[in-house]
This record gives structure tokens, sequence and C-alpha cells, in this order.
């Protein structure tokens, strides 16, 4: 997939990471439930999940801004964690998010000069004019005419508010982008276009990019390893196009049955699966493996016993008690040779 | 409602009939025309979908068939036939019986069309007594029934329950049991499933196909979910810019559209089946409101663009399609999965 020479080795490495909410002496959320993944240098890790399966959360601690309850975080082979205050706020500049809301990502009383000049300037980098130079470079790398350096956020449609987001956060010259939903708000055509430009700017700065999302279909045609969430777990993760092609885990299956198909013959072809129930609450969550409650294969064992992640087939991960069973079943759709080689070589 | 009548419907008699609708809105600027002659009809027990990107109008159509757009500040013409009823000329007090009646909407956002101040048992007990001469305790009665019919696993609880207290899908499950209650022979769904999970998405649209098929219920389904409409509609209609730019059956459009710019929505679709790389997507932007061409109004956007594009279009009919774009004939155009 991509013909530059990569560095080897993880970008960012969790190792069963927790994230938990709240004080002492009140029900305490469990948004990250130990997960276990690496992040290649210069991969692409989609992060699939709905709402309230902590992929934000995921997210927020894979870069340093929010303290993990447990387990460990390593960006390369540094632990960030551990670091000095000074020293951290040095590192996390390499390691940047992008948010959903290009909204609420900008102070509406500042130019867009200003705004992509702020981190430069927190970060004391560079001369007024250096800087200014940059923002300009930038906007031009991200599509956007040098005008909309004067403008103010209301002033730009949803998507060059999204361009200019990515602009800023490529400012401080990060290793790593977290994008979290940033093309859920935009409609399609725009939201096409933002997904070329990641693929390019990811080329042009050699970036290792950490997209999370909701949408199915966005992940998997950016993405080159998705791990699919649903409460707090990891419940899938393996390379993008085998997880949504054939996937291992009832969760997965459904989530990929609930995508709206737009080709009449899959269409056509689609058993859907239409789970009962919403996720569960998340101060009471259910024993056992945390799907059971909506999950159509659920028997006696899944409520009593959490499944283990294993990896049934090269680099992919499933935790389900009846994963070969489903693996099995489910059909290989048909496979065009052309896409086997993309999906190996991305990894 | 006995101004309502239905007296010559057949099966081809369309139940909504928008005729050259126009709108406009007056802001500090002026007048500005934001529905440019609008068509479309919606036949009983049908499931219509239109589709389009944001600010195409395809929502204020929608609420013009309500009369839901401020009374001071726009100015609708053209016709909007609910059976023998002209909506844009009805009083307002014909309007009142209509709305939630005969005609009932569901919008995106179930928590900003909840009052958070009531229970959701009493607003859609509410909503039966505005229209029918029952007790409240036979309205409550109905507002329990309707949320049992939209499979809320405890309506008699969930009745005395407020807005806040629900979750996403369960409010919307509220606002169908609300819209449908009176069994309205129009249902106007704006973005339905928008803000809610895909999982949820499906049950929703499940819901919804199923009470449709079983009271009869016409659907003017609103959405940019190209593949909702694909599973859920009969007829899709494609807007741009304030006009409709193609209708037709939903998988007859989607396979071999007839209008670039459908073409191009359909194309700039991520699919797995085919290789990564580059998506297609339509250049440009919309052309603001204020600034439309004269002609057609993708005519910037589009690659097929000739010079007779700068000249009005009309809508071509093509048996039981609709296009507008004059270049129809000669152009054969990618659609989904192509």
């Amino acid at each position: 997939m991509n013909s530059t020479m990569q560095p080897v080795g993880p970008a960012i490495s969790v190792e069963n990471l927790h994230v938990s909410f709240g004080r002492k002496n009140q029900a305490v959320i469990k948004a990250v439930d130990g997960v276990t993944f690496a992040v290649q240098k210069g991969e692409i890790f989609g992060i699939i999940g709905e709402s309230g399966s902590g992929k934000s959360t995921l997210g927020r601690a894979m870069v340093g801004l929010l303290r993990p309850s447990g387990g460990e975080l390593m960006h390369g082979d540094v632990s960030p964690l551990a670091l000095p205050s000074s020293e951290f706020n040095r590192h996390r500049r390499k390691y940047q998010i992008i948010a959903q809301d290009p909204n609420a990502a900008f102070d509406p009383r500042m130019t867009m000069l200003q705004s992509l000049c702020e981190p430069l300037h927190i970060a004391r980098e560079g001369r007024r004019a250096d800087r200014i130079a940059k923002a300009f470079a930038m906007l031009e790398r991200v599509a956007l005419p040098p005008e909309m350096a004067n403008r103010y956020p209301h002033e730009l449609s949803g998507g060059q508010k999204q361009r200019a987001n990515i602009a800023r956060a490529l400012m401080l010259e990060p290793r790593v982008l977290v994008c979290d939903e940033v093309v859920a708000a935009l409609d399609v055509s725009i939201q096409a276009d933002m997904l070329n430009l990641f693929a390019r700017l990811r080329e042009e700065f050699n970036l290792t990019y950490v997209f999370i999302s909701h949408d199915l279909r966005v992940v998997s045609h950016i993405s080159d390893r998705v791990a699919v969430m649903y409460f707090g777990k990891i419940v899938e993760f393996g390379p993008a196009r085998d997880v949504i092609d054939r996937p291992l885990h009832p969760y997965t299956e459904a989530l990929r049955s609930a995508e709206p198909e737009v080709i009449q013959d899959r269409a056509k072809a689609r058993k859907r699966i239409v789970l009962q129930g919403e996720i569960p609450s998340a101060v009471n969550p259910p024993s056992g493996c945390r799907f059971h409650t909506r999950c159509p294969r659920a028997r006696d064992v899944c409520r009593a016993d959490e499944p283990k992640q294993r990896e049934l087939l090269p680099g992919r991960h499933v935790a389900c008690h009846f994963a070969e069973e489903l693996m099995a079943q489910a059909e290989p759709l048909a496979v065009q040779p052309s896409r086997i080689s993309e999906a190996s070589a991305g990894l | 409602m006995q101004h309502v009548t239905f007296g010559c419907e057949t099966a081809q008699e369309s139940l909504l009939d928008i005729q050259g609708l126009t709108l406009s809105l007056r802001d500090e600027e002026g007048w500005v025309q934001v529905l440019n002659n609008v068509s479309l009809s919606v036949k009983p027990r049908e499931i219509v979908g239109v589709v389009g990107e944001s600010g195409c109008g395809k929502s204020m159509t929608a609420l013009s068939v309500l009369r839901l757009v401020p009374p001071r500040t726009s100015k609708l013409g053209g016709k909007i036939m609910f059976g023998s009823t002209d909506l844009v000329a009805a009083s307002e007090a014909e309007m009142m019986r209509i709305r939630g009646r005969h005609i009932s909407m569901i919008f995106q956002e179930p928590m900003s069309a909840l009052d958070p101040v009531f229970t959701v048992g009493h607003q859609i007990a509410e909503t039966v007594r505005r229209h029918f001469k029952i007790s409240r305790k036979e309205a409550d009665k109905r507002a329990v029934e309707a949320l049992d019919a939209v499979g809320i696993a405890s309506p008699r609880h969930v009745a005395t329950l407020y807005p806040m207290s629900l979750s996403g899908g369960m409010r919307q499950r509220v606002m169908i049991a609300m819209a449908l209650v009176c069994e309205p022979r129009l249902l106007i769904a704006d973005e339905p499933t928008t803000a809610l999970d895909v999982t949820i998405q499906a049950q929703i649209m499940d819901l919804l196909l199923e009470l449709s098929q079983k009271t009869g219920t016409a659907i003017l389904f609103i959405t940019h979910n190209l593949g909702l409409v694909a599973q859920s509609c009969h007829r899709m209609v494609t807007m741009y810019a304030g006009e409709v730019v193609e209708s037709g059956p939903v998988w007859d459009v989607i396979a071999r559209p007839r209008h670039p710019y459908s073409s191009g929505l359909l194309h700039s679709i991520p699919d797995s089946s085919r290789p990564r790389g580059t998506l297609p997507s339509i250049p440009g932007r919309v052309p603001s409101l204020r600034a439309m061409p004269a002609g057609c109004r993708f005519e910037p956007r589009c690659s097929y663009a000739v010079p007779e594009c700068s000249a009005t279009q009309t809508i071509q009919h093509i048996a039981d399609r609709e296009v507008r774009c004059h270049r129809f004939a000669e152009l054969s155009l990618a659609g989904a999965g192509t």
C-alpha cells in the first residue's frame, strides 16, 4: 500500500489498558477495560464502535490526554506517562488528536491564521514571520486558499473548517494523528474529499493514523487494520478488509449487516441481523461476555465466562466463545485476488 | 378532519402532489429563494426517499408540506395538493387539523422535539386529545398502546417517564409512537436515524417500515443516506441546490443514474469491493443561494458540462423517471458498485 520505506516497529502500543471514570465512593465506569494492541509506524489503524463503546476514550488515552487507570501505554520505546510533566508536554506535540466537531475546535474570536499559529506560539517554535509562513504553507497542503487565513471560523463551511482543523494539527509536525470521527459530520461528497486528503497527507508527512469512527465503510476504506470495540473491550481485530468481508465476531457481523447496502444484488443476498436492545448500562456491565445480552448466538457459557482473545487466523484476533463456529459457517465472500495482496501488503 | 376529502382517490392517484413549489425566505439581506419549482408526489402506502446534501432544500420541502416555515419571513408559491386540499392556500385552522392527524412528522433530534417538562405518556395523549373527542383516561390508554406498538418493553412504565431518562433510540421510538398514534395517511420522516448508532438505526428503520405496512401510512423519507433509501424506499428523489434533479424507482436510479449529480453522490460512497485508493468525489461546492447559476445549477461542478448547460434546464420525463439534464440520453453514468 505504502511505497515509501517506513521504519518498522510500533508507533503506539497499549497493553491491558484500563481507563475508568468516577470518584471514590461512586459507581466506577470502566470506559476502556483492558485492551491490548500495537499500531505500527506508518499504519492506518481503524477503531470501530458505537456510542459508549469507549473508542473516543481510548483515542484520548492513546495520546496521553487521559491518564489510564491501569495497564501500559508506550509511544515507540518511550513511556510517556513516566516522563516529567515538562518533558511530557514537549513529547505529546508529536501525538496530535483531531476531534469530530470542528465548530468546537476553533476559538470563534480568532482568525484561522491565529488559530494555526497558536500551537507554535505555545511551543515557542520559530519567530512570528516563520510561524505565519508555515501556517500559509499548511493551508496550501490541505487545499485551502490563502484568503482563508484571515477568516473567522463562522465564515468557513463544515468541510473547510475540518481542513483547517487538520492543518492546525499538522503545524507541530506530529508523528501520530488520532482522528476521532473526523468525517462524521460531513456530506458524502465532501467526506470522499477528506478521506482522499488524509491518504495524501499520510504519504507527505510520513504519518501514522488512528482512525476512530462508527462508520464501517469509512474505516474499512481508509484503514490497514481495524479493531472493533464493544463496551470497553476489543472484540475483534485484524486486516481491515478481512474483518469487514468475513467477520469472526457476532457483533462485527451484526454491524456489517446493519450497514445499508446500495448494490441490489448484495442487498438481496444479505442476511440481515437486527440486534435487539441497546448497549447496556455502563454502571452495571453484564456478566461473562458483555455482548451476550444482545447476541443472537449467545448460550449459557457466554453469560458465565468472559471469552479470551485468541488469534484464530494469522493476524486475526477474536474474543468470542464461538468464533470457530462462526468461521466454519461464514462463507468467504467472493474475494478478488488483488484484494488479498492489498490487504496483506497493508500490514 | 372533515375538510380533507379523499373521494376520487385510486391507486394511481397521488396522496401528496407537490407541483412547482417555490419557497423564499427573508433575512437581513433581503429575500432569497431556497426552493425552485419543486415537484414530487407520494402515492398512498408508498415510501419515497428524498436525498441530497446539506442545504439542498430537502428539509425545507418537508417543512413546507406542513407549513412549518416562518409565516412572516417566508413566501410559498406553487401547489401542495393533499387529497383535494391545497396546503399552500389552506387556512391556519385547516393546517392545525391536518398536522398530527393526517400528516405527521418525525425529526432528526428527538430530544429537541419532545417537551422536557412533560412525561412522554402525557405528550402522546395530548396529541390524541387534540384531534379526537375522548376522555383523558381513554387518551392515556391510547398512549400506552402506541408505546407498545413501537416495541417499547414496558409501555405503562415508560409512559410515566420524562424524555431525559430515555436513550436516543427510545426517544425516537416515542417520537414514532406520537407521530403514528392518530394513524396519519402521510408520515414525513426527516433524518429519523441520523443521530443514532447503526444497530439502533436498523431497529428504527425496521419498525418504521413494519408500522407503515400495517397502517398503510405513506412515508416521505428525507435523508442523506443513500443506503437507507435503497433499503427502504420505492422511489427516490434527488435534490440539488433547491431543485429536484432526478427521480425514479429506487433501484433503477441507483443502478443507472441519469443525472451527473446522482451519479457523483452514489460514486463517492466508500465500497469495500472496489480497490482502495482515491475515492471519486464531486469537485467544488454547492453554489450560494444568492449566486445561483442561471442555467443548470450543477453546471459549475459537472464534468459533463457543455455550453448548452448554461441555459435553464427543464425536467425531462422518460417513462417512470424524471431528470433535469438535457444530456441524459447521450450520457452513460456510473451507478453504485460500478
